[in-house]
C-alpha cells in the first residue's frame, strides 16, 4: 500500500521528464532523417551515374572516350570522344573567369576596403540581385544582345559562339566571387590593417599588400567556387554557344559544352538503355569528377592557408 | 595643476624635448576621453604612460601617429609639436601618412604581415618606394640586429613570419618599425601578450633603443615602467595626474592618487 503510493508519486515525477525525452528523441530522429536524406540522395545520384556509365564503358573503351577527337553519338558513324565537349567547357569557363576574377576581385577589394557603410549597403543587394536573375535570362541576354554587339566589332563572328556565352557567364558569377572574397577580406583582423597604416601605408597599399594576401585562402576558395559554377553552368552556353560539339580553343567559334550536350540529349526521346542515352551519364560523371577535383583543390587550398593570422 | 607639474618637469629634464603635447583634448564622437593633456617627450629617452584600465593611455598614444584618423567621428583639439621642425602633428594640414612615416608604432599583440620575415621588415621601405635591393638588404639586416633578432633568423629570412614564436614575432614587429629609422616609436603594452622570458628580452631591447630613438610606452606593469623608463606620466580618467622622473613617481610622488596607484591600492 505504502509502496504503491510511492511508486505512483514516482511516476508522477517521471512523467514530464519522459515526455521531454520522447520529444527530444523524436526531434533528433527527424533531424537525422533530414540529414540522412541529403546524403542518401547524393549517394543515389552517384550510384545511378556510375552504374549507367559502367554500362557505357562496356561498349566504349575509356581510352577512346578520352582520346577520340569527335563526339557524334547520334550519327551512324558514331564517335564517343569527350574532348570536343571538354574543350567547349574549358573555353567558355576560361572566358568567364577572365571576366569574373578581375571584376569580382576588384569589387571585393572596393567593397571591403574603400566603400563606406552606406554605399556598401547599397551595392551589396544589387550584386545579390545579379546572382538572383534566372540563368535562362542571361542566356537570352547573351544571344540577343551581347552577340549582336560583338558582331559589330568582329563581323565574322557566328550567331552562336563561346565568346559571348563566356562573357555573360562571367558577369553572372561576379557576385559569387566578390561576395566570398569580400567576406574573406573583411575577416582579416583590424590589427593587421592598423599595422600597415602605422607604417605609413595608404589604403590601396594596405589593401593590396596586406589584406589581400592575408585573405588569400578565402579568395582562392571564391575563385574555385566561381570555376565550379562556370563548369556546371548550362543554360547560358546551351542558348548562346551553340550545340555542335567542336574541338577548338577559339572562343569565336560555336561549340557545345558537356552540360549543353546533356540538356540537348535529355530533352530528346532516346530509348532507355541505348548507348546514346548512356552517353549522358558518362558526360555527367565527367562533370562530377571535374567539380570534385575542384572542390578538393579548394579544400586543400583553404586548409593550407588557414590560421595564417 | 597639470601645467605646474609639466613645468617643474621640464626644469628637471636635462635633455631637450622631442615632442610637446599642449592642451590636448580628444573625443570619440561626442565622448571626451582625453582632457587637457600636457606632456613632453624627452629626446632619445623612454617615457612611460601608466594608469588604470580605461584611463586613456592607448587613446593618447594613438594621437601621436594620427591613428584615430582611420575611423570617422574622432576629433582632436590642441597640438602635438614635433621639435625637430616645429610641425603640429594634429594639424589638419599635416598629412597623417607623413606623420606615420616619422613616428612608428608597435602594437599590443604581435601583428606580423602574412609575408616572409624579410618582407615584413622591408615593408616600410617598400611603402616609401625604396626599390634598391642592396639598400633594402642592408636596412633589413640593421633593423633585425637592432631588434636582437638577426642571429635567430638570418638563415631563414624567406620563412613565413607566422612560424616565429610570439616573442620573436613581437621583436620582428619592432624590427619592422625600426627599419624606417623613425624619430619616435610608440609602444602599446608590447609585452602583455607574450611570456615572461620574451618580455625580458623586449625590455632589454627597449633600453638599448634609447640611444637611437625617442620612445613612448604604455604599460600595465609598474615594474616594467620602473625598469625601462626615465620619465613616467600617471594618467587617471583621461587626465595626466602627475608627470615626473620615473624614480620620483615611484618613490616620492607628490599626488596622493599617484601614490595609491603605484602602491597598488587601486587599478
Ligand atoms: N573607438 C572607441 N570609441 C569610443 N570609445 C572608446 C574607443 N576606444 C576607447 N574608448 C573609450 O575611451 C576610454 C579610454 O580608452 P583607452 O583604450 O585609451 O584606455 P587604456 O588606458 O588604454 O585602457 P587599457 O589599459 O585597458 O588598455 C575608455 O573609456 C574606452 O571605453
Ligand atoms: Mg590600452
Amino acid at each position: 500500500m505504502n509502496d504503491k503510493q510511492l511508486q505512483l508519486s514516482k511516476q508522477k515525477q517521471i512523467t514530464p521528464k519522459l515526455i521531454r525525452d520522447v520529444r527530444e528523441r523524436a526531434i533528433e530522429f527527424l533531424l537525422f532523417l533530414a540529414a540522412f536524406s541529403c546524403v542518401a540522395t547524393t549517394v543515389e545520384i552517384l550510384f545511378i551515374l556510375i552504374s549507367e556509365s559502367v554500362a557505357f564503358f562496356e561498349k566504349v573503351s575509356i581510352v577512346k572516350f578520352l582520346t577520340d577527337t569527335q563526339w557524334t553519338p547520334l550519327f551512324s558513324d558514331a564517335h564517343y570522344g569527350i574532348l570536343p565537349l571538354a574543350s567547349g567547357t574549358f573555353v567558355t569557363t576560361m572566358v568567364a573567369l577572365l571576366v569574373a576574377i578581375p571584376l569580382g576581385t576588384i569589387s571585393a577589394i572596393y567593397l571591403s576596403e574603400f566603400a563606406d557603410n552606406r554605399l556598401r549597403e547599397w551595392i551589396k543587394p544589387c550584386l545579390e540581385l545579379l546572382a538572383g536573375i534566372p540563368t535562362v535570362v542571361y542566356g537570352y541576354f547573351a544571344l540577343v544582345f551581347v552577340t549582336p554587339l560583338l558582331q559589330k566589332f568582329f563581323p565574322e563572328l557566328s550567331g552562336s559562339n563561346m565568346l559571348s556565352a563566356g562573357l555573360v557567364m562571367g558577369i553572372m558569377i561576379i557576385p559569387y566571387i566578390s561576395s566570398v572574397s569580400e567576406d574573406a577580406m573583411r575577416a582579416v583582423p583590424v590589427q593587421l590593417r592598423e599595422g600597415s597604416y602605422a607604417m605609413g601605408a595608404t589604403r590601396l597599399e594596405t589593401a593590396l599588400r596586406v589584406v589581400f594576401p592575408a585573405a588569400i585562402s578565402g579568395i582562392s576558395a571564391a575563385y574555385i567556387l566561381g570555376i565550379s559554377r562556370a563548369v556546371g553552368e548550362t543554360m547560358v552556353v546551351a542558348i548562346a554557344a551553340g550545340l555542335q560539339p567542336n574541338l577548338t580553343l577559339n572562343p569565336m567559334e560555336p561549340a557545345a559544352t558537356i552540360t549543353a550536350y546533356i540538356v540537348q540529349v535529355s530533352l530528346g526521346d532516346l530509348p532507355h538503355g541505348s548507348i546514346g542515352y548512356q552517353t549522358i551519364f558518362a558526360a555527367g560523371l565527367t562533370l562530377v569528377l571535374i567539380t570534385l577535383v575542384l572542390n578538393i583543390a579548394g579544400h586543400f587550398l583553404s586548409k593550407r592557408y588557414r590560421e595564417i593570422y | 595643476m597639470v601645467e605646474k607639474t609639466t613645468n617643474s618637469m621640464s626644469e628637471s629634464i636635462a635633455v631637450k624635448p622631442k615632442a610637446e603635447v599642449n592642451n590636448l583634448n580628444f573625443y570619440y564622437g561626442s565622448v571626451q576621453v582625453l582632457k587637457n593633456i600636457n606632456l613632453a617627450l624627452a629626446s632619445k629617452r623612454v617615457t612611460a604612460l601608466i594608469g588604470p584600465s580605461g584611463c586613456g593611455k592607448t587613446t593618447l598614444l594613438r594621437c601621436f601617429n594620427r591613428m584615430h584618423d582611420l575611423y570617422p567621428g574622432n576629433r582632436y583639439e590642441g597640438e602635438i609639436i614635433l621639435d625637430t621642425d616645429g610641425i603640429n602633428i594634429l594639424s589638419r594640414r599635416v598629412d597623417p601618412i607623413e606623420v606615420r612615416m616619422r613616428i612608428s608604432m608597435v602594437f599590443q599583440k604581435p601583428n606580423p604581415f602574412p609575408k616572409s620575415i624579410y618582407e615584413n621588415v622591408a615593408y616600410g621601405l617598400r611603402v616609401r618606394n625604396e626599390s634598391r635591393r642592396n639598400v633594402i638588404d642592408e636596412k633589413v639586416e640593421k633593423a633585425l640586429r637592432g631588434a636582437a633578432l638577426w642571429d635567430e633568423v638570418k638563415d631563414r629570412l624567406k620563412d613565413q613570419a607566422y612560424n616565429l614564436s610570439g616573442g620573436q614575432q613581437q621583436r620582428l614587429c619592432i624590427a619592422r618599425s625600426l627599419a624606417t629609422e623613425p624619430e619616435i616609436i610608440l609602444f602599446d603594452e608590447p609585452t602583455s601578450a607574450i611570456d615572461p622570458i620574451a618580455t625580458m628580452s623586449i625590455e632589454e631591447l627597449i633600453e638599448d633603443l634609447t640611444q637611437q630613438v625617442t620612445i613612448l610606452i604604455v604599460t600595465h606593469s609598474m615594474q616594467q615602467a620602473a625598469r625601462v623608463s626615465e620619465f613616467t606620466a600617471f594618467m587617471y580618467m583621461g587626465e595626466i595626474v602627475e608627470f615626473d622622473d620615473t624614480k620620483t613617481i615611484f618613490t616620492n610622488p607628490s599626488k596622493k592618487q599617484t601614490e595609491d596607484y603605484v602602491k597598488g591600492k587601486f587599478g
